[in-house]
């Protein structure tokens, strides 16, 4: 099985320990995995803000990058949804629709694909799960809320097989918590406060960690917690699967 | 760069940004009108749960919505023609004007001076209430959320709970004022009693009555009226003329189709199984006239755009709005549009793209407004669009606009991308106030992330890549 591994921009430049995790799980659970060396973005940022024009040399260095391998991973559901419903090419139609076909966010791939039982992961501590909701809603990783239809997750699957994990819960399961990109600065006010709510959420039920498969999400969430000089910490779901693995 | 709102996009005095701000500076107010409004998410989510065909109650009046968006040219001349043979006379409008003026004439003709209205939230959009008052027509809104924030000289914040940012105590004092309730008195009932004593002297007293429509029935030519408090019927009732006005959207095929979006209605707007009051009008009584006005204003413009058509499905329940978390912490006001939250940002700028460039913007593109959606609007989809469709026309703002083209050449050159990656954590690190400073809305109330030493292409580079 020969994995590609997609490693969101900001994961590359601030998170590298998240993508390190990602790489260990999948060669841990025995998938063959590269790393192409010359990616940058799926572009997402400039889309979201209503510039997808601006993406087709993204767009290109992706399927150059991307092309010929059996799956691609990534520690992402929002920056696997976009490549999903938004890559695009008038050059290359046969490799972009095989690179969507072929592009997994990690918990799915892990579910889906490798069909993962049973973990020795250990993580012994008390655990919040923030459903990102591009992974959620987008990808359909967990049943969502509004939906009158029965419940699942493949992330806390997973999280349920990592032995000493003690999963909250919560009082709202799926609320955004409003990062959103640009939104994040160019709603302040707005962005700052759904991110503060949540936190509370996940606080008042004693979480030491919020995870989630997004580092965006966990990124506008941490900075509020070091900003409230919290002990709880943000860590991503790779990191709590591949430790002890 | 000597204010924060030059880093942000230009921002006007009243763009949804701004006033979201404001809203934001009482956090406790903020938390209550979140609570209130997810209480009522919560409501919807018991009173749908309780039906097992759901989802497929919300596929089949998508459905149906679809066919009459395809065909509404066939089902308004039916519905014209239904009407007419009952009596009802119909009059098109093209825009909120035509709209306004024809209202106007109707009860210019009967010399009447004051009229009361239901709710109708395209008389909102028509602005009919301004335009009536400049005609010297006093319109009393009589839906009690409504008469409450028209008391106060507000727009409503909801288009199904109109006053749902005003607490009790706070309408006990406008009642107050306007009412003669004792001050002091915040207690529900008394004051929905006063309320009604008072809106009871101007039904009793108003000879024309107004209403919105939720359903208009092209088989029948009948129109449906739904609301909680009867008012649009005792409105109807004592009047001897009803103006019913309608977009031409709210066409539905057949009678029977009402078992369906009836059903969906008051469960998606308030967690009620049903209106309490779900009134048919078909034809005007002895004596009485009965118009019915039907709306264009934008909308057969909508229903030729691929992208955006389907929005006319909607119904007006306002699930979209009580599920989503921006519109719950930034009130409906911020919006400053007749319909605020999800369903109106995607509107909005369908009539004025210019005035509302900033509402596709206020919005996380979570997705719980579509699936929420008891028509299956793809509403963030349509945020989406919305912003594509404000970039290319350079509506949006400066600051965003050099953001987007500044990353986005960034990120198509990898050795680019790769220095400044090295150089942001470099700076981040050793001169971090260059980035966390009061012009960074990001640091304001949240830390920057903790910048590592190497970014993972090094790592990966210096550890696997010879494997």
């Amino acid at each position: 099985m020969k994995v590609a591994l997609f490693v969101p921009c900001y994961i590359d430049q601030f998170y590298p320990q998240v993508a390190i995790a990602t790489l260990e799980v999948l060669e841990k659970l025995g998938a063959s995995v590269s790393y192409p060396e010359k990616q940058t973005c799926c572009g997402q940022p400039m889309a979201n803000a209503g510039f997808e024009d601006l993406t087709d040399p993204c767009n290109t260095i992706f399927i150059r990058q991307f092309s010929g391998f059996d799956y691609i991973v990534s520690p992402s559901g929002s920056c696997v949804l976009h490549i999903k419903d938004h890559l695009h090419s008038s050059a290359n139609h046969e490799e972009t629709s095989q690179i969507k076909k072929k592009v997994f966010e990690l918990t799915e791939f892990l579910t889906d694909i490798v069909g993962v039982k049973h973990l020795n992961s250990k993580f012994y501590h008390k655990v919040g799960l923030h459903q990102s909701c591009h992974g959620q809603r987008g990808l359909k990783l967990s049943q969502m809320s509004e939906l009158i239809a029965p419940d699942f997750s493949k992330p806390q699957d997973l999280l349920r097989m990592v032995e000493g994990l003690e999963l909250i819960d919560l009082d709202r399961k799926d609320e955004c918590c409003g990062f959103g990109g640009m939104f994040s600065v160019s709603e302040e006010a707005v962005s700052v406060k759904m991110g503060k709510d949540r936190v509370a959420d996940h606080l008042q039920y004693g979480a030491e960690y919020i995870t989630a498969n997004d580092m965006s999400c966990l990124m506008h969430l941490e900075g509020i917690l070091r900003r409230q000089k919290s002990p709880t910490k943000v860590i991503h779901i790779a990191e709590i699967l591949n430790a002890g693995l | 760069m000597d204010t924060e709102t030059t880093i942000l996009d230009r921002k006007t005095s009243s763009d949804h940004a701004t006033l979201a701000d404001k809203f934001n500076l009482d956090e406790p107010r903020v938390d209550w009108h979140d609570k209130t409004l997810w209480f009522i998410r919560k409501k919807r989510d018991k009173a749908a749960s309780q039906l097992q065909e759901w989802e497929q109650l919300r596929a089949v009046a998508s459905d149906i919505k679809n066919n009459v968006l395809a065909n509404l040219h066939t089902y308004l001349l039916a519905f014209e023609r239904n009407a007419q043979q009952h009596g009802i006379t119909v009059h098109w409008a093209s825009d909120a004007a035509e709209h306004n003026k024809i209202v106007h004439k109707i009860i210019e003709k009967t010399g009447i001076k004051q009229v009361v209205k239901s709710k109708s939230m395209l008389t909102e959009e028509c602005h009919l209430n301004a335009y009536l008052k400049t005609q010297g027509i006093e319109v009393i809104d009589t839906d009690l959320g409504e008469r409450i924030v028209q008391l106060a000289g507000e727009p409503p914040s909801h288009i199904v709970l109109p006053c749902i940012h005003w607490k009790k105590e706070e309408i006990g004092e406008l009642f107050s004022h306007h009412l003669g309730t004792p001050e002091g008195n915040s207690d529900p009932q008394f004051l929905t009693a006063a309320a009604r004593i008072h809106l009871r002297q101007h039904f009793m007293s108003s000879r024309l009555a107004i209403t919105g429509v939720n359903f208009a029935v092209a088989e029948t030519g009948e129109i449906v009226v739904c609301t909680n408090e009867g008012n649009a019927d005792l409105g109807v009732q004592l009047a001897d003329v009803h103006i019913a006005c309608v977009g031409i959207e709210k066409i539905i095929p057949l009678r029977k189709h009402l078992g369906v979006f009836l059903r969906l209605l008051a469960r998606s707007a308030t967690g009620q199984p049903i209106t309490t009051y779900s009134s048919h009008f078909q034809k005007p009584r002895k004596g009485q006239e009965m118009h019915i006005v039907l709306v264009d204003n934008g909308r057969s413009k909508r229903l030729g755009s691929a992208d955006f058509r389907n929005a006319l499905k909607c119904i007006r329940c306002g699930a979209c709005m009580n599920t989503c978390p921006v519109y719950r912490r930034s009130g409906g006001h911020s919006y400053h549009y007749a319909i605020a939250g999800p369903i109106g940002a995607i509107l909005a700028p369908g009539l004025d793209m210019k005035k509302h460039a900033d509402l596709p913007f206020a919005s996380t593109l979570c997705g719980s407004c579509s699936n929420v959606c008891p028509v299956k609007i793809d509403i963030h989809d349509q945020l989406y669009k919305w912003r594509q469709l404000l970039a290319q026309n350079r509506k949006v703002g400066i600051t965003k606009r050099v953001a987007a083209n500044t990353m986005a050449y960034i990120l198509s050159h990898h050795t680019l991308y790769t220095f400044a990656g090295t150089a942001g954590r470099w700076l981040m690190k050793y001169v971090p106030f260059i980035i966390s400073n009061r012009f960074n809305p990001w640091y304001k109330q949240r830390e920057m992330p903790k910048p590592p030493e190497h970014s993972f292409a090094r790592w990966y580079h210096q550890n696997r890549n010879f494997k």
